[in-house]
């Protein structure tokens, strides 16, 4: 119980502490909840205000069914996918290449190319729009899976959150590997990248939970329904669909649905990630 | 595999030398300990040996084979680190199998070696864990076992038992005597601890300021002192030193004896006196000197006595005061 000492002395304040955490949470899971609920109302009941309906009388699984055919949400699910999986990948592997190389790798000019990289970071992204949009459609890009994934396969962010990693790897374990025949390729692959697991769980979560979220930038550079992603399909969906909220709740559930199992997975190795660390050695 | 360095010199970046031009040859299947104090440049050596450094100038040579260019990994060397820098992810045979999943060696054969090889260092039982779970001796060992699984025909220690206690130093010491006569393969043990040097090597190589003051055997480098270095480093407790004109005497505390007759140099009050195991340590008082003697279980010297010490003269060294060499 030691490691309890710094929180609430006594049953009285530990209680308080609870009380407040258990109404953040409920705060929080509100909106969450309402949206879930009201997927299943029938959209009268989700508008009627007197009496206001907090339970749906049957539950409308139908909702479900009829969002995906109102609009083409299997495809932009598809889409989403595509540039979820593809774009992390791309991310990861660009990430762990030049952490490597900004942390262990000895070239000229290494320093002010990081610093570099690192001023970038203070572009705001609003600012880039315009110019990364002109790239795109003078390589012919616009409507297609290139102008998806491309922009966003490398993360000044994630490279810089690895490579301090990489830093805090002992140098000497790299002279080990070295003695025990490993190339820089080799002792990167079968060394760091076991080692940086932690923070490549951070980074693969980020990467995943922003590419699925992205708005803007796929709104732009689609034009086509077929090409669209789940959440530019949604908001066109609520300007097409106009009042049929049950449909759009019913949607945006499913919208969330993947990032919510995604989390559930990769909480279980960010947990063991963080008890393993935690261990001597 | 003999190994040879020839004027090898190593200076970082734009500072002074660190190794200022060394020379030495070590015999196959010979286990030579590079002693010296803190910075004197024992690790750099053993990099430079290694291939994770690049010398400055001169040359490395395994057998007649100049290796100075070659990288590290081609070197086909074993290395113990100080700080074992065992891989925290992999289990410890796994750690043991990592040079020759390297080398490529098939799986059921690198599992053999490495079951052997722990088998040899006595960790077999431990063949699961991971380094985090396992004593500093018993890392050690891993490390040691890893640097062996290979077959190299160098092996080279960086101050492999200096985060152990007195005990399991003793013991360690031992074992990797045993496993190096065993395997039967060259060995460079770097250390600043002389007890652990002469103890342990066939070859004593004595380093100060990057540069080698002295080799010998161990008996030799303790018997025929070169230098005043080399005389004052080496030997526990200290080396007595007295100024005499322009020459300085070393002698060593056992060979300063208490004897009947009065003699104008080496008589005094005992002013301290302690027992070490079986041995007495006692500090006299000569004149601007004080001097120490290891006493023989017969000799019964108390706190405040007068003494008379005596030497023979073979083991009276004289250093010329302004070279610190011997005469
Ligand atoms: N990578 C480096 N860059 C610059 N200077 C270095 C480097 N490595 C060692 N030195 C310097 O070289 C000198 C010798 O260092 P070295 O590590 O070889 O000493 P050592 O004899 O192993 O000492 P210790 O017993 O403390 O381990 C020291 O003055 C040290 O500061
Ligand atoms: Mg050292």
């Amino acid at each position: 119980m030691s490691d309890q000492t710094t929180l609430g002395q006594g049953p009285l304040s530990k209680t308080t502490l609870y009380i407040l955490l258990s109404l953040g949470s409920i705060l929080m899971l509100l909106p969450f909840l309402w949206m879930i609920i009201s997927s299943f109302m029938t959209n009268h009941e989700l508008l009627s205000i007197n009496p206001r309906v907090f339970w749906p009388s049957t539950f409308q699984w139908n909702n479900y069914y009829r969002a995906m055919q109102v609009a083409p949400f299997g495809r932009y699910f598809f889409n989403s996918f595509v540039v979820a999986i593809l774009g992390t990948i791309g991310e990861l592997i660009t990430t762990i290449l030049a952490a490597y190389a900004f942390s262990r790798m000895k070239f000229w000019g290494r320093d002010i190319l990081f610093a570099i990289l690192l001023a970038t970071m203070m572009v705001p992204n609003e600012i880039l729009i315009i110019p990364n949009f002109i790239t795109i459609a003078n390589l012919g890009w616009v409507d297609r899976f290139e102008a998806l994934i491309v922009p966003w396969l490398a993360s000044v962010f994630s490279i810089f959150l690895l490579r301090q990693f990489f830093l805090g790897i002992p140098i000497q374990l790299s002279y080990a590997a070295k003695v025990d025949g490993c190339s820089d390729f080799k002792f990167l692959w079968y060394v760091m990248v076991p080692l940086a697991k932690p923070a490549l769980i951070t980074i693969t979560l980020l990467t995943t939970i922003s590419s699925w979220n992205a708005f803007l930038w796929p709104l732009i550079v689609t034009n086509i329904t077929e090409m669209r992603t789940v959440p530019v399909g949604l908001a066109m969906f609520r300007g097409e669909a106009g009042s049929q909220y049950d449909l759009l709740m019913a949607a945006t559930v499913l919208a969330v649905l993947p990032m919510f199992v995604l989390y559930l997975i990769m909480q279980k190795y960010i947990v063991a990630a963080a008890s393993r660390s935690g261990l001597k050695g | 595999m003999n190994i040879q360095l020839q004027n090898l010199t190593m200076a970082f970046n734009n500072n002074p030398p660190t190794l200022k031009g060394i020379n030495t040859t070590i015999k196959d299947g010979q286990l030579a300990s590079l002693l010296g104090p803190s910075g004197c440049g024992k690790s750099t050596t053993l990099m430079l040996l290694a291939g994770l450094y690049k010398p400055t100038e001169g040359k490395i040579l395994f057998g007649d084979k100049d290796v100075t260019n070659k990288e590290a990994e081609h070197r086909g060397i074993g290395m113990v680190f100080q700080n074992y820098a065992l891989y925290p992810h992999l289990s410890v045979l796994k750690n043991i199998m990592f040079p020759l999943k390297m080398k490529k060696v098939p799986k059921a054969e690198a599992i053999e070696r490495a079951t052997k090889m722990a088998k040899l260092t006595q960790i077999d039982h431990l063949l699961d864990r991971k380094p985090g779970q396992l004593s500093g001796g018993q890392q050690q060992r891993v490390a040691i076992a890893r640097a062996l699984v290979k077959e190299p025909e160098l092996l080279l220690l960086d101050e492999p038992l200096s985060n152990l206690d007195a005990r399991l130093r003793l013991e360690m010491r031992e074992e990797i005597r045993r496993i190096q006569l065993e395997v039967g393969i060259t060995t460079i043990f770097v250390t600043h601890d002389q007890e652990e040097a002469l103890s342990i090597s066939d070859k004593v190589i004595l380093m100060n300021d990057g540069e080698i003051i002295q080799e010998a055997s161990p008996l030799d480098i303790y018997k025929t002192p070169n230098s005043i270095f080399s005389a004052t480093f080496i030997g526990s407790p200290p080396i007595n030193m007295i100024k005499d004109g322009d020459k300085i005497l070393g002698i060593r505390p056992e060979n300063l004896k208490p004897t009947a007759e009065a003699n104008s140099k080496f008589s005094g009050t005992v002013t301290y006196r302690e027992t070490i195991g079986r041995d007495t340590l006692i500090k006299v008082k000569c004149g601007e000197n004080t001097l120490n003697a290891l006493l023989e279980t017969g000799d019964i010297v108390n706190f405040g006595d007068t003494v008379h010490l005596t030497a023979e003269k073979e083991n009276i060294y004289n250093f010329d005061a302004s070279t610190g060499r011997r005469v």
